[in-house]
């Protein structure tokens, strides 16, 4: 019952009735087993049915799987992706810290952002950032109602790609800074007071005490922010910008005259991409949540502060995560619970 | 400034904490109903009561982590939360409060390290951010302050692997890093277990014994009786009875303080 090895000596072990196994008939599922079968043998029928259907043209699908305009188009849609999710990350983290500044203008100005972006549809944005030429015909820099120091064209200054990214970023970062300020409202009060009372700054209180704890709360959430935007990016045809998957596979069609084949080979792409994601936000998961459990078993002991603790050091600042090994040495053991 | 002049305390004439009529609202609530109080330099002081009696929210009060509703509170000759300037009050600026902040100490009930930093990280950080002192140095004197409260040889654990009795001590460490001229004790032993009390109380003695200024909410009455030079009882947002630890606890003048030992004790 030490240290982090309390986890694995779960106290209820303890109060259990005896040693000896229980020997007992299982408890029967018969209709578990019935609806199974039921359910492979419809889904075995409708594959073989899938396999023959002409429509579904499957020597195409293979054909188009790895063209060279479907890869190239993936790999815009991974570009897409990127670069959209990072401004997003970036301009998120900034809006909820704003969200949560005491400085009412400051304030303000965030909550009208997302007031705007998560008011009105994505789809809707991109076709707005599409024309954004139009209502914006050149970009100038200097002082209003003054000759600008600077200008350059709306057109050759943005192509559509930037605008793409713009756009997706812009309406995303408005999702991403409620889910920074999820985290940081799930950090306990007493860790801003600690640090305020310690003389800190409010910036220096979220930048090095709130934010970092936040993480754990944070990361999941933003894992799905990526998968969602990934197929997000399928709608900036809006903008119009027609290189990546779906508006690649939807142009291909048109010329074969051919669309579900190339419906198929979009979808396999996008779905070989979330299930990498996947991958990854379930070890981002395991390596975020990794001493939540211990959580549990501290916080009885430790209290608001020490429970937190779970989160051990989450950027940890080149630091190794150690977990020590379990010492006996010490008089006070972080297992026992805290009754005042 | 550290506060290891052990008889600095009759020599000056400020007092080191000055409380006049100080009330705190929160809405309607009156938690605070005009306390007047005078900490003096090196005095320990006791905060007794019983819970909601405002005990802590007055100790919040002095390092403005709560902000006045009527009053006045001064630290070492200065006003809190305020400046004064031809008989006006100005609000102070955050940075003002915050410079305010790092002469007082405070430690809490439930600690509140930083759990994403080791022991020693802890408290080297305000040193560090605040005085941008020079690492080596801060380092220096951190792995001293973490012997001082005993802990040397766990500076480099995380918060969640140290006892609740350690991460206290290591709290302490963390508050006298900033070598403040007063320390706050909210209640510092309330969310440990029994046996991890003494190590905590002995670490505040050998503070009080190097004679640090030190306001202590507590329900520790040995504590008080043993270690502090005055013990306040607070009741419903009034002082009720103040006086010589000893005497108060063994000769409680007023009713409700009676009440309140005859249950403590």
């Amino acid at each position: 019952m030490s240290g982090p090895a309390a986890g694995s000596t779960p106290p209820l072990g303890e109060t259990g009735p005896s040693s000896e196994p229980i020997k007992a008939i299982r408890l029967r599922h018969p209709w578990r087993m019935v609806f199974a079968v039921l359910l492979v043998l419809i889904f075995v029928f409708f594959v073989i049915d899938a396999a023959f259907r002409p429509a579904y043209d499957w020597p195409a699908v293979g054909k188009y799987l790895f063209d060279r305009r479907i890869s190239m188009a993936a790999l815009v849609t991974i570009e897409l992706t990127v670069f959209s999710m990072v401004i997003a990350i970036i301009l998120g983290v900034i809006l909820a810290v704003m969200r949560l500044s005491p400085n009412p203008v400051v304030k303000s100005v965030a909550w009208f952002y997302l007031w705007i972006f998560r008011g009105t549809p994505v789809y809707v944005q991109l076709t707005i950032w599409g024309l954004i030429s139009l209502i914006y015909t050149s970009i100038d820099i200097g002082l209003p109602f003054m000759t600008p120091w600077i200008s350059f064209s709306t057109n050759a200054a943005l192509n559509t790609f930037t605008l793409a990214v713009i756009g997706l970023a812009l309406n995303e970062a408005a999702y991403m800074a409620e889910i920074v300020r999820a985290g940081l409202l799930s950090v306990d009060k007493g860790q801003e007071e600690a640090s305020v009372a310690l003389g800190m700054s409010w910036s220096q209180t979220m930048t090095r005490v709130i934010l970092p704890q936040s993480m754990r709360v944070i990361i999941p959430p933003t894992g799905n922010e990526v998968i969602s935007m990934l197929k997000t990016t399928s709608l900036v045809t809006a903008v119009p910008f027609s290189l990546e998957l779906f508006t690649r596979s939807r142009d291909i069609s048109a010329e074969t005259f051919n669309p579900i084949p190339l419906l198929i080979v979009a979808s396999i792409w996008y779905l070989f991409f979330t299930s990498i994601l996947m991958v990854g936000q379930y070890f981002l998961e395991k390596r975020f949540s990794r001493g939540v459990g211990d959580r549990q078993t501290n916080k009885s002991d430790a209290g608001a502060g020490g429970g937190l603790t779970g989160a051990v050091p989450i950027v940890g600042a080149g630091q190794p995560t150690v977990v020590l090994p379990p010492t006996h040495d010490t008089p006070g053991t972080p297992g026992t619970g805290g009754t005042p | 400034m550290s506060g290891t002049t052990a008889t600095g305390a009759a020599s000056t004439p400020a007092p080191m904490v000055l409380a006049e009529q100080v009330t705190k609202s929160f809405g309607s609530h009156e938690v605070l109903k005009g306390i007047t109080l005078e900490v003096k330099r090196g005095e320990v002081m006791c905060l007794v009561g019983p819970s909601g009696s405002g005990k802590s929210t007055f100790l919040r009060c002095i390092n403005h982590l709560e902000v006045l509703s009527a009053g006045r509170l001064s630290v070492d000759g200065e006003l809190i939360g305020y400046r004064e300037a031809n008989g006006k009050l100005y609000e102070m600026a955050p940075k003002e409060a915050a410079k305010q902040r790092r002469d007082i100490g405070m430690v809490f009930q439930r600690f509140n390290l930083f759990p994403h930093m080791t022991a020693l990280q802890n408290v080297m950080e305000a040193p560090l951010r605040v005085k941008g002192l020079p690492k080596a140095k801060v380092e220096q004197t951190a792995r001293d302050l973490l012997a001082r409260v005993g802990l040397a040889d766990r500076a480099d654990y995380y918060p969640a692997h140290l006892s609740g009795g350690q991460q206290q001590r290591v709290a302490i460490a963390r508050a006298l890093a900033m070598e403040p001229k007063l320390m706050l004790f909210d209640e510092p032993t309330s969310a440990l277990d029994p046996e991890l009390v003494g190590e905590v109380l002995d670490v505040m003695k050998g503070l009080a014994k190097e004679g640090m200024t030190m306001i202590v909410v507590t329900h520790e009455m040995g504590f008080a009786r043993e270690v502090a030079d005055s013990l306040v009882f607070m009741d419903a947002g009034v002082v009720v009875e103040s006086g010589i630890p000893s005497e108060v606890l063994a000769n409680p003048q007023h009713q409700r303080t009676q009440a309140f030992l005859s249950k403590v004790l």
